[in-house]
């Protein structure tokens, strides 16, 4: 089963749901590997025949059951980042009443919110379920680069090397959450690292 | 903390203003113009605010809160215009009969409740009669600014359209007028299926006419964070009723023409207020007991609130029954 | 009054020092001898004479300084002040509010001369005068915001209010603590405040923010708040955090009292005119305990607020590691004498120190 029960965390953290299909005429979904099944669970004749589903893989095998619900219009991806212009143009001649769901990991869902908000759509109005990989988008706060599918806590950030900690303060903007430096104040005093959810109240 | 404190005085700042013009527009709506009696410049404000005018009517004073309509970037003059209500409480036939150039009143500073969204790519507004006041000044600002603007506008009859000239006559390709003895109506549907995203609708208009385009608005899949409203609502008259309020150690009586919060201002006890119109929340009151039926008009308090009778807005709310007791 | 502004660093070799008149009227934040979160707001409508509530911006000894080290800090990372798109206005706003306020409240330091849109600003202390068009951004040499706030002590938090919530949608923060503009930008209050321990239980922001919403023009509103900072940096920022993070260890019994300053926040809450969002000014004051012990009040209510201070907090202001050796030094400064309500010294009535 690819569900995750997050646990219960500071305001900033997103917080996810379940997929619903609303009325409207036009539907865009959005969604990387496991987050197919949360679009197959949702999904009904009327709901794909104004369906924009823009899938990326990531080594999965779910495209072609997507592909048999006979969505408007289906798009698989290699990656987000070759996706991303894709998203920007359906986005940029959408209308008002236009639904966006979003399904899968967490940075995946982050980055296409970011979009959505940047065309002018209300991300309270955005639909989010992960399926998958509980890995996070990382932000150095230091020296600003993103470390993508971070599971360890704390880790090497990929720019700049320095060893960070991982909070749950979340930035939309950034589509990422905030790593620290964790031994500033006693250099190479660095924990061995866990997996982010198998310690408790870290903020 | 540091100093002294000082007590906040109830309501925004005060002006004293003098009038400058009196312009009827049409049979029912005249304009009303303030310079400050000091000769300074007014302070800025931004489209969509309000000020309160302080109405001192023989012994009675009332408080009534208008639209600024004028340009937020003329510092040199306020201006509001003001619907006659034969109906109401007086308010308005007071600024009618009244009022004239040279009077000397107090205004508020402005409170802006219903603020433009300035992220919006494209604001759509929607004004029914004078809810078009508002909308004068957010369309001055935006134009001052370049900001991508679109107004539909229903009125009664031609004779009745407050600054409907003035607008097509500036802004022909932006401005829809809608005529109801012509039998005009808008396709409200269509229109907001059509628009781009990040459009934000405001509308300002008849109770009918908000709730109307909030509901065509979310059965077309807006996000309610979009549609943004105010209504305009003044306290309606009632039978009277009598009021205790504990912390004063006073025992009122509301008359008819007033509302609860003018009978606590009567009595001389300060109470918090902004907007005196049910939608700023200032002046939220506990109730302590009460016996009988609360007439909740406000659009502060949600129904669970409204429902618990714990809560009273007395800018706009009144109570009918044996007894009542405030907080206050 | 002319100011002489100290010529002081605020890094490097810390040259930072408080006159006699700075000491005196330091913001101690406590007004009584413990603390705990309140929503402690009051009207920002000036206070007793000299003091740095008098004035709308609080202009001192260290403005030239300051505004020096802003410089420095924004030169390595200009993303300390940003604006998203939709707050141009209110950065203009801003410049209006304090050129206004600067120029009224300080007229020998400062001049503003206004014909139409065009205006001219002298600032004397630093040797300003320009002449530009207001709304106007291709007239300044900065967006609205950056340009005043170049010339503002404190930080700035410009915030869009939609939604009945504020938005930190734009900012000039270079003297924070320990918060990332460039992480939080976009986040309502609730989000940025997310990692504050214990408030948000109390119930502390809700109220806050429902006082903030009510604000309006013509009214501010102010509070303090405070922490902990070793030496006098001001640019204590997460981005720099592995640089100076190591500073806390450099604390000893022998250097606490130069080292260890009391950070002071003098927080203030303006409604702007033209574009209805809040500005929260955040201006920061530094004292080193040394100089905070020679108010014997203040040193026997430091003691009593440091020692009874939930871990919680200690941990979120980022001293805990440091406390005892604080307590050990705050110690000598407590006799168990009572203390008088408020804030002021109150020199003239409190007992002396018993040795």
């Amino acid at each position: 089963m690819s569900k995750f029960e997050f646990p219960t965390s500071i305001i900033s953290r997103p917080v996810y749901g379940t997929l619903k299909a609303r009325s409207g005429k036009h539907h865009l979904m959005i969604a990387d590997a496991e987050g197919a099944e949360a679009i197959l669970d949702v999904a009904t004749p009327d709901l794909m025949a104004n369906s924009h589903i823009i899938y990326i893989p990531l080594g999965t095998d779910y495209a072609d059951k997507l592909r048999a619900l006979s969505p408007a219009q289906f798009y698989v991806g290699p990656t987000y980042a070759a996706s991303v212009s894709r998203i920007r143009r359906v986005l940029e001649r959408s209308n008002m009443g236009l639904n966006i769901y979003l399904s899968g990991t967490e940075g995946l869902m982050g980055q296409a919110q970011n979009e959505a908000m940047q065309a002018g759509f209300a991300h309270s109005a955005i639909q989010t379920e992960h399926r998958g990989s509980i890995a996070r988008r990382m932000q150095c706060v230091h020296c600003k680069g993103i470390t993508e599918d971070v599971e360890m806590d704390p880790f090497v950030c990929s720019h700049c090397g320095l060893n960070l900690f991982v909070r749950d303060h979340y930035s939309r903007r950034w589509a990422a959450y905030q790593g620290v430096c964790i031994d500033a104040e006693d250099p190479g005093n660095v924990p061995a690292s866990k997996g982010i959810y198998a310690q408790g109240d870290e903020v | 903390m540091s100093t002294a404190p000082q007590k906040a005085k109830s309501g925004a700042e005060k002006l004293d203003v003098k009038v400058t013009a009196v312009v009827p527009l049409n049979e029912l709506v005249t304009r009303f113009e303030f310079q400050r009696r000091d000769g300074e410049l007014f302070p800025p404000f931004s489209g969509g605010a309000h000020t309160v005018v302080q109405m001192v009517d023989g012994d009675r004073t009332r408080l009534n809160p208008y639209s600024l309509m004028s340009d937020p970037a003329d510092r040199s003059r306020y201006a509001i215009s003001v619907r006659r209500d034969d109906e109401g409480r007086g308010g308005s036939l007071f600024m009618h009969r009244n009022v004239k150039v040279g009077d000397e009143m107090v205004v508020t500073y402005p409170v802006n409740l219903f603020s433009l969204d300035l992220r919006a790519k494209k604001h759509l507004f929607f004004a029914g009669g004078i809810g078009i006041t508002p909308f004068m000044a957010m369309i001055s600002q935006l134009e001052r600014t370049n900001g991508n603007w679109e107004l539909h506008y229903a009125c009664r009859s031609k004779a009745l359209g407050s600054y409907v000239d003035e607008l097509t006559y500036k802004y022909p390709n932006k401005v829809h007028i809608y005529y109801d003895d012509q039998k005009q109506a808008m396709d409200l549907k269509q229109l907001l299926e059509g628009q781009p995203l990040g459009t934000n609708a405001y509308v300002c208009g008849p109770k009918g006419m908000i709730k109307w385009v909030h509901a065509t608005a979310s059965a077309a899949g807006w996000p309610d964070a979009n549609v943004l409203s105010e209504e305009f609502m003044a306290p309606e008259p009632g039978a009277p009723f009598e009021v205790r309020l504990c912390q004063s150690d006073k025992t009122i009586t509301v008359g008819e023409n007033e509302s609860l919060l003018e009978a606590i201002e009567r009595a001389g006890v300060d109470a918090p207020y902004l907007c005196r119109g049910g939608s700023c929340g200032q002046c939220e009151t506990d109730v302590i007991s009460a016996d009988g039926e609360f007439v909740h008009r406000d659009h502060w308090l949600d129904d669970v609130e409204h429902a618990s009778g714990k809560k009273i807005m007395p800018c706009v709310s009144r109570f009918i029954g044996k007894s009542l007791e405030l907080d206050r | 009054m002319t100011l002489q502004f100290n010529d002081e660093t605020f890094r490097d070799d810390y040259t930072f020092k408080n006159s006699q008149r700075a000491i005196d009227r330091f913001p101690f934040p406590f007004h009584e001898d413990s603390y705990m979160y309140s929503v402690n707001m009051e009207q920002h409508r000036g206070g007793p004479k000299d003091s740095i509530y008098e004035m709308r911006f609080d202009v001192d000894e260290h403005y030239v300084a300051e505004m020096r080290d802003r410089a420095l800090v924004l030169a390595d990372d200009p993303l300390r002040c940003q604006s998203l798109p939709h707050m141009t206005l209110a950065g203009w706003d801003l410049l209006e509010v304090i050129m206004v306020s600067k120029s009224e409240d300080y007229p020998d330091l400062f001049e503003l001369h206004r014909d139409g849109d065009t205006w001219r600003w002298v600032n004397k202390p630093l040797g300003i005068d320009d002449t530009f068009t207001f709304m106007d951004e291709t007239t300044l040499p900065y967006g609205p915001l950056e340009y005043i706030t170049r010339q503002a002590q404190g930080d700035f938090c410009v915030l869009d209010q939609r939604e009945e919530n504020l938005w930190m949608d734009a900012g000039m923060i270079t003297t924070q603590a320990d918060w990332s503009l460039d992480f939080d930008l976009g986040m309502n209050f609730f989000e940025w405040h997310a990692p504050v321990p214990l408030a948000h239980e109390k119930g502390i922001f809700t109220r806050a923010l429902k006082f903030l919403l009510s604000i309006q023009q013509g009214a501010p509103a102010r509070r303090l708040n405070w922490t902990m900072t070793v030496n006098p940096l001001l640019d204590t920022s997460p981005e720099n955090y592995h640089k100076w993070g190591i500073q806390k260890t450099s604390v000893t019994p022998e250097n606490i009292g130069t080292k260890q300053h009391l950070r002071v926040e003098l927080q203030s809450f303006f409604r702007l005119p033209r574009s209805n969002a809040l500005v929260f000014p955040i201006r920061c004051y530094l004292c080193s305990f040394d100089d905070l012990m020679t108010k014997a009040k203040w040193g026997r209510r430091l003691h009593r607020v440091i020692r009874d201070l939930p871990d919680e907090l200690a941990t979120y202001k980022g001293f805990i590691d440091n406390r005892q050796m604080m307590l050990d030094y705050l110690s000598k400064f407590d006799d168990g004498l009572p203390t008088s309500d408020g804030v002021f010294a109150n020199e003239d009535t409190e007992p002396a120190l018993k040795v």
